[in-house]
Formats: C-alpha cells, structure tokens, sequence
C-alpha cells in the first residue's frame, strides 16, 4: 500500500478537505470518494446538479501537423476525420487487442487534448513517447491543469452564468474555448455520469476559484460536490466501461462491445489485425450486463456461472439507485452465456443468486 | 445519559447490550459512519451457534464488502428481519432500529473481553 506521503494532490485537495471529504489514494493522488455520502451524491447528479474533481486524469496537449494521422495508427477509432472543437472516445490497444488505455481526444483549433485514465498516465505517456513521429510535439499536463465536472440536469443553466460561451450551441461530444469566471478554459460536452453537463479543464491556479464559485452560486439550488463513489455508480448505471474493470490489458474493446469504436477500415493500427481476427472467430469472452434477482450485491471478480458451469466473473458492480434500486453488474461471460434474457448464477460467498444478462445501458436519462 | 452508557464494545466496532443473558448486537455509530451507505446485510439464521469475535457475517455498503464479527458468542435467537428492506436503518439509527441480531450466551463472562464506552471512544477515532 502507498503511504499517504508518497500521494500527489490536485489543485482542489483543500476544497475537498475543508467540505468534509473523505480522501482515498486514487491513480496515485489523494482523492474524495465521497463527501455527504455516495447515495446523497448520485441523486445530485441524477436530479439537480454535481461537481466533480478530476484533476488526477492525465491531460496531454498534441500538436504538430501530423498528430492526425499518427495518432490513427495507435488508436481503433477514427481521429483524422474529427471537426474543429469536436470530442471523440477512443482506445488505444496493445498488439494483441487489450487495451492499454480507453481516452477522450478534444480537437482544439491548433492543436489536441487527450484525455487519459489517471492510472494508466505514466504508461501512456511512455507509450506515445516510444512511438513518436515527426511532426507531432507532446506536452504532459497530468497533475498540472485541473479537470472539473459538473453534470446533471441542471448543470448547463448553473454554468451558463459563469461563461462567455452559449453552452446551447456547443453540441454534446463537442467543446469551446473560453473563460469561466473569467479564468480561460477548454470547457467540453462531454462526462461519465450519462446526465447533461460540461468538463472544464483549466491551469491548477485556477481551479480552486471556479470550484468554489460554483458551489457558491448554486449549492443552494442543488448543486452537490461529489466524489468517485458515486461517479462509479452513475458511470456503471449508464454502461459506460471503466478501464480495469471492462477494459484492460487482456479484455479487448470488441470484447467490451465497443464495437462502435473499431474502425477497421483504417488500413494500419496496433492491435488491428487480432481485432478483427477476434471478431471474425467470435468465440470470445464478452462484457455482459446483470441484474440480480434479490437483494445481494455482486462484486468484481465472483464468478459467473450458466447452466451449472463457470461461464465467467463480475467485473463491475453495485446497488443501483437509477435501475430500481436493484442490484446491477458487467462481468465476463461466456459467448452462449451473452444472450439477453439468459438467466445465470453469481456465486457470492459460496452461495450462488440468479441473474439475469440484460442490455445496456442500465439506464439511459430522459431527453 | 447517552445511548451508549449501557452498551459494551468490541475492537471491530461493534457493540452488545446485556440484557439477562441475552445480548443484542450492532454496529456502532462509528462503523456505520466509516462504512458509508449501507447496502446489504448477511447475518446468520437463527439458531446457529456463534464463537465469540469469530466472522459471521458481512455488511456491504455502495463500494465495499465488510466481514461482520460477533463481539459475543452463544446462539442466536433473533435477527432483525426489517434489514433485508431496509439496511439504511444502520446508518440512521445503528443503536436503535439499525440492531442486527439477538444471542442467547454461552459465556456470560465474555463481556469481560469487551470494552467499556470510554474505552471504546479512545479506539474510535479517525
């Protein structure tokens, strides 16, 4: 275990400090899991309004003239075709398709942002490193500028106040440059909580103003700080998948049913060939999500089991406020344990509970 | 007086009032507060013989599975069945209604390995 010492701290440790959270190591920083509580928080963000510190994710700046098209070749999702201030997930995978790290790229007017998992900065940023091209500069951000999140229903009006942009007008997966409270930020419409709202990044030095004049002018319509308990929750409830859990160095994007994301079509990338390969087979082990039956949780890593046979094991899961206050979970099963409808069995301490694989999203907002 | 004058304390945070020799077990003000949301509760069924301090059961919150221990051996006579609904009561009230199960004592000698409330305060602290 890391001693507390060896813990980095964001720009907003002492926000968090003096609004009674409780710090955890997270990604290596020191991070609120939970302030009022994670059930109190879900409900901000599902109804009202939260504020998330994500200051521990790494942010990187791209620039050059070829970032476009060497950044095709390492990642499956298409980057070159990526408007101006457009925003785009995407995956970087290893040469047998696992994935090193799933990334948001921001493209900005003159140059990139990239958006990395706070535990997988120092390796992604050795992994660009090692395969850099001519013509693309790299600048590590990580644990410098700050990301705050604000999401939830009512987040675009509490923002809209503080800033000189129509947030109307950015479109969701879209960004805009500009200044709240008069600080310069690259504010985004994007989040991992499946509610409306914007990513603001900005310099360390100035998040602590935006943080806590946000939650001045709207804590008492609602606006709550939240920690990553209850973005693990939101982000579970909406299928969105969280590096470690559905995607890792062995668990592949096609088998996290990201699909979506894999352009194979482009004629060169790492991990392309396995991908398709894999595909083709279809043979493999894939993300499912699970409903249990009663009233017991299922955790990461009890296994799966369809027609008495182990078939797999939970990846991800918890109580889930937004999907009937049931039990939900993603684990890896099986391909003819996969189908919708299929009822299997999570073994929980030696006892085994029904489950039922659903499709995902668990929960999708009302628009 | 406060509401935990009459009660004793184990290590692990949980406390027992001593009624005759049935003893009534939970989780303290402490604990519930450490653990966060309170999710789940697994105890043991009525009628099975527990060893005092031995695990016999789990409290999960949103995030985390925690082993329950009993700070008190003998056979359990009672659980409170209201948990399975509702197991937020050990976070609003782990002294009152939040209770987890009743035992009937082998040993009543036992509450002498447990701890006093002034005792108990000097271990639950932050």
């Amino acid at each position: 275990m890391t001693a507390s010492s060896d813990l980095r701290r964001t720009a907003l440790h002492g926000e968090h400090v003096g609004l009674g959270g409780r710090m955890v190591p997270f990604a290596g920083f020191e991070m609120p899991v939970q302030y009022a509580g994670i059930l109190k928080e879900h409900d901000a963000v599902r109804h009202r309004a939260g504020l998330f510190d994500l200051s521990h994710m790494g942010q990187f700046v791209l620039e050059g003239e070829q970032v476009a098209p060497w950044a095709e070749t390492l990642t499956i999702n298409a980057v070159a075709s990526m408007k101006p201030m457009q925003a785009r997930y995407n995956i970087f995978c290893n040469p047998q398709g696992g994935a090193h790290d799933d990334t948001i790229f921001y493209r900005l007017e003159n140059r990139w942002l990239l958006v990395v998992n706070g535990a997988n900065a120092d390796k992604m940023w050795a992994h660009l490193n090692a395969n850099l091209a001519e013509g693309v500069k790299l600048h590590n951000l990580h644990g410098r500028n700050a990301l705050i999140a604000i999401q939830g229903p009512k987040a675009i009006a509490m923002l809209q106040g503080h800033i000189d942009i129509d947030l109307a007008s950015v479109k969701y997966y879209f960004c805009a440059e500009g200044n709240v409270y008069g600080r310069p930020a690259v504010v985004a419409r994007t989040g991992y909580t499946g509610e409306d709202g914007f990513e603001i990044f900005c310099a360390g030095d100035h998040a602590g103003e935006i943080w806590r004049g946000l939650l001045r002018d709207h804590r008492e319509a609602g606006l709550e700080p939240c920690g990553l308990g209850s973005r693990d929750v939101l982000r579970l409830e909406a299928g969105m998948p969280l590096y470690g859990h559905e995607l890792t160095e062995e668990i592949t994007p096609v088998q996290a049913g990201l699909q979506w994301a894999l352009k194979t079509a482009k004629p060169e990338f790492i991990g392309r060939n396995s991908l398709i390969e894999q595909l083709a087979k279809d043979e493999y082990r894939r993300i499912v999500g699970l409903v249990m039956s009663g009233r017991t949780p299922a955790r990461e890593g009890y296994p799966v089991f369809f027609s008495g046979s182990l078939a797999g094991e939970v990846r991800s899961g918890s109580l889930a406020p937004s999907v009937e206050n049931k039990n939900i979970a993603t684990a890896l099963v099986d391909r003819d344990a996969a189908t919708v409808g299929t009822k299997l069995e999570v073994e929980v301490r030696g006892t085994k509970h029904e489950a039922t694989v659903v499709a995902t999203p668990f929960y999708k907002r009302q628009k | 007086m406060s509401q935990t004058d009459n009660l004793l304390f184990s290590k692990e945070h949980e406390w027992v009032k001593i009624d005759g020799d049935v003893a009534t077990v939970g989780i303290t003000d402490y604990a519930q507060h450490s653990l966060g949301d309170i999710v789940y509760v697994e105890l043991p069924r009525a009628g099975k013989q527990i060893d005092q301090f031995s695990n016999i059961g789990v409290v999960e919150s949103v995030k985390a599975v925690s082993d329950l221990f009993t700070p008190i051996g003998g056979e359990v006579t009672e659980i409170n069945g209201a948990l399975e609904a509702d197991p937020a009561a050990l976070n609003r009230d782990p002294y009152g209604n939040g209770w987890l199960f009743k035992v009937r004592m082998n040993d009543v000698d036992q509450k002498n390995n447990l701890l006093s409330p002034a005792d108990y305060e000097k271990i639950a602290v932050d």
